[in-house]
């Protein structure tokens, strides 16, 4: 019963990983309509700052996780200003290829800089080991991401509803052209969300490296996870991608301990059953769009 | 100048390339290296590539009176581009040798074309038994998995381990490491109490460690590529294995010097049985590791003396046929050969065209501060038991 809990803790943290690593995605992808095949690399970033922070400047932990956020919203923007925007109005195909074409680049281009063997970020003796709860094994690791992660996402879930921006945001995925009528600065409420989606997977790829590795080929790995994510989840809101994170966090945390032999798939066939089931994903919007 | 002279220029000037190129194919002898320098597998090629690099410094680039060209291939260890590269180099390049090859299927695939064209394919990394019996050009340098397997099942069940639980990665060499430690673990009286193969690509190792925790061993045998070898012992002491007394055996690829060090002290105490350590204590192995620090500025791994020793065999192949690139006679001049390596005294079975060498039993411990394997126990000459022939 308890390695029931144990599985259980397991797969919500690494689902609320995959959710962090993901919710960017859904932001550009439901609420912007674009394809952004090269969300991983900002992941990517964002493991390597705090990489090199911590193993060769000597920062903190836990310093170095906003910085990984910041520099990836950094670079995102950058990149928004510089080459996205102008592929808004674009096909997705041209998109698609866009993306993918960053990808490599900076799959590339990490491999070129950092070399290309997995790194691992030195943790702070207070995150090692596991303790007792009850007879339940927690990680101490896999409990600070569920509660980082958590806190995100209850904060996430505020922004959106509560404040002025995320109504901005949310006008201005509806009818850009109306939200731009009422004085709505459309470009500039999309590019700050494409950065802060960015941030926020590079804190992901910060969170990550310890349990998933991080190597120059992260990006592509994962790129499979991430829209799996989107598509179970749907892409209209942020709930969708959470309760599909978790779902398949679960799914393939407890389809690997009980049936190690059908491990892999497990996640897949998560996927296929919801697609067929809902089509548009667990939260999706019918076809109106 | 009219037309007419043009073309005189132009004829004589393809005459005289058409001479010198077989004049120059004459005194260089080309290697085609191909290795995985991108994807997953890169450390491998990286390593073998520096080897191969610091032996020629060291020696020269001449031998036999013929110079040495390496020309180096990336196949990403996707077998499809290493049967293309090997073409190309055979045909195009007209190399006399075939060598590198980070994974087993990626040996296999060029097996065909090194019978075909009648040159040596040296193998300086892929490690599943059955690669030597594909093509009587193959010569490998590297390790067989069946060579360190069998040597730790045997020590296991001399050491008071008596339940094993197995986690190996879901492919050829996986297989092999598990199919030779279960025999001669279970032919000493152990018992495996539980067998998990995971897939090659695997993020997380939680779950499957969970379950090797619950089925309470005395040891977890371990086999992952090199490279995952460090989010497995992450893993395996997040969860607390370390701590409920469940040790780490295995053949020492997951201990990789390329590694160890940024493994933390999860790693310390891992018993594993393997060809090298960069903390074997000879004087050929001390010259080695302080020579491929100061030109590379990391520690070798045995990757990097399974690339140093096949530069080695095709300098002193070259050496026994004077220069000649005949492949049967290089072939021949390969069998038996022996000579002192930095893992320790190696020779090329005549009869497999396989390694022989010592596998050591070592355990991991802090050296000056830094992690290494330290060699405490010594099984000499060990031949690759997996051969299908006998």
């Amino acid at each position: 019963m308890t390695t029931l809990f144990t599985i259980l803790f397991d797969g919500v943290a690494y689902g609320m990983l995959l959710f962090v690593l993901a919710c960017g995605l859904a932001v550009t992808l439901g609420l912007m309509n674009f394809v952004n095949l090269a969300h991983g690399a900002f992941a990517m970033a964002g493991g390597y700052v705090c990489a090199v922070l911590v193993n060769q400047s000597g920062w903190p932990f836990f310093a170095a996780l906003p910085l990984a956020f910041m520099v990836s919203a950094l670079i995102g923007v950058a990149l928004e200003r510089a080459l996205y925007r102008h592929l808004y109005a674009r096909s997705h195909l041209d998109q698609v290829l866009f993306s993918v074409g960053l990808v490599f680049m900076s799959v590339a281009a990490v491999d070129y800089i950092m070399g290309s063997s997995r790194i691992f970020i030195k943790l702070p003796a207070a995150l090692e080991g596991q303790f007792d709860f009850f007879g339940v094994g927690i990680g101490r690791y896999r409990l600070m991401i569920i509660v980082i992660c958590g806190l995100l996402t209850v904060a996430l879930q505020l922004i959106l509803a509560k404040t002025r921006f995320g109504s901005r945001l949310r006008a201005a995925v509806d009818d850009p052209r109306a939200a731009i009528g009422l004085g709505i600065n459309v470009p500039q409420v999309f590019a700050f969300t494409f950065a802060f989606g960015c941030g926020l997977a590079g804190l992901g790829g910060a969170l990550s490296a310890e349990i998933l590795g991080l190597d120059p080929y992260f990006p592509l790995k994962f790129m499979i996870y991430f829209l799996i994510v989107v598509t179970v989840g749907g892409s209209s809101s942020i709930t969708g991608p959470f309760l599909a994170s978790l779902l398949l966090g679960i799914g393939d945390v407890a389809g690997k301990y009980y049936v190690p032999k059908l491990g892999p798939f497990v996640i897949y066939t998560i996927m296929i059953v919801i697609l067929i089931w809902r089509p548009n994903g667990l939260f999706g919007r019918t076809a109106a769009r | 100048m009219s037309i007419r002279s043009h073309m005189l220029l132009v004829a004589g000037a393809v005459a005289g390339v058409l001479a010198l190129a077989p004049a120059s194919a004459q005194d260089a002898v080309k290697i085609g290296l191909i290795l995985p320098m991108t994807g997953g597998q890169a450390s491998t090629g990286k390593q073998i590539d520096n080897a191969v690099k610091l032996y020629m410094q060291q020696n020269g680039d001449t031998v036999a009176g013929r110079k040495i060209e390496i020309i180096l291939k990336d196949d990403a260890a996707v077998p499809d581009n290493t049967k293309r590269l090997a073409q190309e180099l055979i045909v195009n390049d007209k190399v006399s040798f075939i060598a590198g090859f980070g994974v087993t299927p990626a040996a296999l695939a060029a097996a065909p074309l090194a019978t075909q064209a009648k040159i040596p394919e040296i193998v300086m990394a892929a490690g599943t038994s059955i690669i030597t019996e594909r093509s009587p050009y193959i010569v490998r340098t590297s390790f067989t998995l069946a060579q360190s397997s069998t040597i730790i099942g045997d020590w296991a069940a001399k050491n008071g381990i008596k339940k094993v639980a197995t986690l190996t990665s879901d492919f050829a060499p996986g297989n092999d490491a598990l199919t030779f430690f279960k025999q001669h673990f279970t032919a000493g009286g152990g018992e495996i109490v539980e067998e998990v193969k995971v897939p090659l690509q695997n993020p997380d190792f939680a779950p499957f460690l969970q379950r090797m925790k619950d089925s309470k061993p005395d040891a977890v045998f371990v086999f992952v590529p090199a490279g995952q070898g460090g989010n497995f012992m992450k893993q395996y002491s997040e969860r607390g294995l370390d701590k409920a007394g469940i040790k780490v055996i295995g053949p020492g690829d997951v201990m990789d010097d390329d590694l160890l060090a940024g493994m933390g002290d999860a790693a310390l105490g891992t018993v594993t049985a393997h060809l090298y350590s960069a903390a074997h204590p000879s004087a050929a192995n001390k010259e080695f590791v302080a020579a491929y620090k100061k030109a590379f500025n990391s520690r070798p791994g045995f990757m990097a003396v399974g690339g140093y020793d096949g530069i080695r065999l095709i300098y002193e192949a070259l050496k026994k046929t004077g220069g000649k690139t005949d492949g049967d006679a290089l072939i021949e001049a390969m069998k038996g050969m022996k000579w002192e390596s930095p893992r320790g005294p190696i020779s090329i079975d005549p009869e497999t065209r396989d390694i022989v060498q010592n596998i050591y039993i070592r355990k991991v411990e802090k050296v000056d501060g830094e992690l290494y394997n330290v060699e405490f126990a010594t099984f000499e000459a060990v031949k690759d038991s997996g051969k299908t022939k006998k």
